[in-house]
């Protein structure tokens, strides 16, 4: 029974910490916010020349062949210097895809250039309801000669704006069910596809994606045709993992500042800290913060293991993660009083983040209700 | 990171499973049946019955299982102590007897006592033979647990204790008690106590049941009227008390037991909800998923406790606050089996129509004590934020 990060697995974040705590500090990310593209290509390769982008892919396909709870612990880090830019997009969204779905060709094409930070990709998953169930997909592609073709606009799309191919999850048979989707590979500068950024409390590039007529050869079908919710379904498990470690590391960031500064503030001749008010409201978010480590590195063990229990876990883990990193810095505004309300500050920063977390691939209330139903209440 | 255990540990966990499944037979009829109603929990008769499954337990080789062989224990693993939790949930077995014995004062002996203690009291707490009883709160030293004003006095051979004792469970059945007292007060508070114990038909002692919210008597107050208590009869050195009764490990140990026990307390609200067909409910869902949910976090936060004392030796941070969690999620727990029941939840054991025969009354109930019981949440809380967080004291 050995239940924490390895020897190897601290070395892994504490250099990666080390790294962003010097190449993604908080002016990187405030200018990235503003700026068109949304990230550094320059920290973009660094990342890459650190094995980054490659870290779970396996070394046949120039990956490190390392475990998912390494990319977690990454993740982590990530989260907590909020490093702006497509790499949950590119290495989680579309590589892990095309990892379990992709053939042989496919595989060789697209993981060696991903790990190599050459390319950038995204996957175009929600439409205009939000659903993340298979009825919020109508987006079509039509069988057309040895090509298929893609009408329909996709929604909340992160990074299309810079990615080179998309993922595109397509219905390829009437019916609003699980049975007939499928998800093609799509080069980004097809003839009929439109990109259009939209504008994020966080800054985040979100994008409405338009196809219109968009051709993509068959040779680019991602997995079986009309079998690719399975292969969403798994997807979504790891980027809920994922985007539960980001959330965990931003949380961890929030409190540890918020503890910091109730430590020197002081009022009324005294640090702030000193008052269980201060005290019990910081005592909680630690709950909530250990609570949160504990479970994503054991949902993301359950990945590792392709543990039968793992979607289980995962909505889990995101369940206590979308509650407790909004706690965290709702509370850690509070500590900080005036300042914490300020622009200046970069707490508002993480409260932004937790609040897009929270309802990416689902908020508390959606996965509650699907726990309820994997334990069959 | 690895959730496997050694062929050893797999082997431990066999020989108790077997041992388990044969003598969970001889249970009492009523043990465990939805059915029908047992002893009160208060009761002589639920009192023998703990103790006669407790000896089974013992003379099996299951209690006490990281104590030295020496002193009547099994001399094994933490991780068999573990697996042992784990499987008496899994079972849903009754558990040990002489809580306070084999969670305080043993413990305390072992790490305070002189090996002569050692030698005569600690086989006799496991074998549940001498049952034991903590004296440690007062009227005025509640979570100020250093604020205690019971005095004992040099009489040379022996001391002598006047004061008034709270709280102390199980002090009607026990024949040994532990007992934190000042003996010096012009000390700073926590400099001045000693941990002494006295044979409980000690001269001078009254016990008096105190009937808690649940109207069973678990608890006593206790009356010590110029007791003397030969001189001898202290763990650890005169005036460092504070010190041997801080600190006990076994919460680390059982909680990862704990969890898979609220994962079938969970469990059975799930199955509480369906027979009373609320599990369509939108509402009720939405907070038997938070449960459940509240269990997972609770299992991996006790077993990345669990690591932290395998690797370093020492119980970590995380220790007070699953204690916090724990206890509060107990009591959200109870509280929905209620809500879950409707009008049904007004009706109490004995009475016709009453669910599961008034179970799920009495542990609600019984959980309001515990967030204050091994201290209050917000003595957790302070705890937390001064010794984890680091935040300053006042």
């Amino acid at each position: 029974m050995d239940f924490d990060l390895g020897e190897e697995q601290v070395m892994l974040k504490t250099s990666a910490r080390d790294f962003l705590d010097k190449e993604c500090p908080k002016k990187l990310v405030r200018d990235m916010m503003d700026d068109d593209k949304g990230y550094s290509p320059e920290l973009w390769r660094q990342m890459a020349d650190l094995g980054w982008h490659g870290l779970a892919f396996p070394e046949e396909y120039d990956g490190v062949g390392s475990s998912f709870l390494d990319l977690t612990v990454l993740l982590e880090e990530m989260g907590r210097a909020l490093v702006p830019g497509p790499f949950v997009s590119t290495v989680v969204y579309a590589g892990r895809t095309i990892l379990a779905a992709g053939n042989e060709e496919q595989k060789q094409r697209f993981l060696p250039a991903i790990a190599g930070g050459e390319t950038i990709m995204t996957m175009a998953l929600l439409e205009s309801s939000g659903d993340l169930e298979p009825s919020g997909i109508a987006v079509t592609a039509s069988p057309s000669g040895q090509d298929f073709v893609i009408n329909g606009t996709k929604l909340f799309v992160p990074d299309a704006h810079i990615a080179d191919h998309l993922i595109c999850v397509a219905r390829t048979k009437d019916g609003t069910g699980e049975d007939g989707i499928s998800l093609f590979l799509v080069d980004a500068k097809s003839e009929g596809l439109r990109v259009e950024v939209l504008s994020t409390m966080t800054g985040e590039k979100l994008c409405e994606v338009t196809f219109s007529g968009v051709t993509v050869p068959g040779s680019n079908l991602l997995g079986k045709l009309n079998g690719g919710w399975p292969v969403v379904r798994n997807l979504l498990d790891e980027a809920i993992v994922g985007e539960c470690a980001w959330m965990m590391g931003g949380a961890r960031w929030a409190l540890e500042t918020s503890v910091d500064y109730a430590k020197e503030r002081e009022q009324f001749g005294v640090p702030i800290g000193t008052f269980q008010a201060i005290q019990h409201k910081l005592a909680n978010v630690a709950v909530e913060v250990e609570g949160a480590t504990s479970i994503v590195y054991y949902a993301a063990w359950a990945i590792d293991e392709n543990d039968p229990g793992k979607t289980l876990a995962a909505s889990v883990a995101k369940t206590w993660c979308s509650d407790t990193y909004k706690h965290a810095t709702f509370e850690g505004i509070q500590v900080h009083g005036g300042i914490g309300f300020t622009w200046d500050h970069d707490m508002h920063l993480y409260f932004k983040r937790a609040k897009s977390s929270q309802v990416a691939f689902g908020d508390a209330d959606y996965h509650r209700e699907r726990i309820a139903q994997l334990l069959d209440v | 990171m690895d959730f496997s255990y050694t062929p050893e540990e797999e082997t431990f966990r066999d020989e108790l499973k077997q041992w388990l499944t044969m003598h969970m037979k001889e249970l009492p009829e009523w043990y465990g049946r939805r059915d029908i109603a047992g002893p009160d929990v208060d009761s002589q008769e639920y009192h023998d019955f703990s103790v006669w499954w407790h000896r089974k337990l013992y003379d099996a080789g299951f209690v006490g299982i990281t104590w030295p062989k020496e002193y009547g224990g099994r001399g094994g693993t933490i991780m068999e102590q573990v697996i042992f939790y784990e499987e008496i949930a899994r079972h849903r077995a009754p558990g040990l007897s002489n809580a306070h014995g084999i969670g305080w004062c043993g413990p305390a002996i072992l790490a305070h006592g002189s090996e002569e203690q050692k030698k005569r009291y600690l086989p006799k707490i496991l074998s549940a033979e001498e049952i034991w009883c903590t004296f440690y709160s007062e009227p005025e030293a509640g979570s100020d647990m250093a604020n205690v004003q019971t005095r004992a006095v040099d009489g040379g051979d022996h001391w002598v204790v006047n004061g008034q004792k709270v709280w102390s469970s199980g002090a009607h059945v026990a024949d040994w008690g532990v007992l934190l007292v000042r003996t010096d007060p012009e000390v700073r508070k926590h400099r001045g106590i000693s941990y002494l114990f006295l044979d409980m038909k000690t001269p001078g002692i009254t016990v008096s049941p105190l009937r808690n919210i649940t109207g069973t008597a678990e608890f006593n107050e206790a009356f010590f009227d110029n007791v003397r208590i030969p001189r001898d009869q202290v763990i650890g050195e005169v005036n460092m008390g504070w010190y041997v009764a801080a600190g006990a490990l076994e919460f680390e140990r059982s909680s990862a037991g704990t969890a898979i026990a609220r994962e079938n307390s969970v469990k059975g609200i799930i199955r509480l909800a369906k027979e009373m067909g609320h599990n369509g409910d939108p509402m009720v869902r939405q907070k038997l998923a938070q449960l459940y949910v509240e269990t997972m976090v609770l299992k991996y936060m006790a077993l990345r406790g669990l690591t932290h004392e395998l690797r370093e030796g020492r119980p970590g941070p995380q220790g007070a606050v699953s204690s916090v969690f724990s206890m509060e999620f107990n009591q959200r727990l109870q509280d929905l089996a209620m809500e879950i029941q409707g009008p049904y939840s007004r009706l109490v054991r004995g009475s016709k129509h009453a669910v599961d025969h008034g179970r799920w009354q009495h542990d609600f109930l019984r959980s309001r004590g515990n967030t204050i019981e091994t201290g209050t949440s917000e003595i957790k809380r302070n705890i937390i934020a001064q010794r984890v967080l680091g935040l300053p004291r006042q």
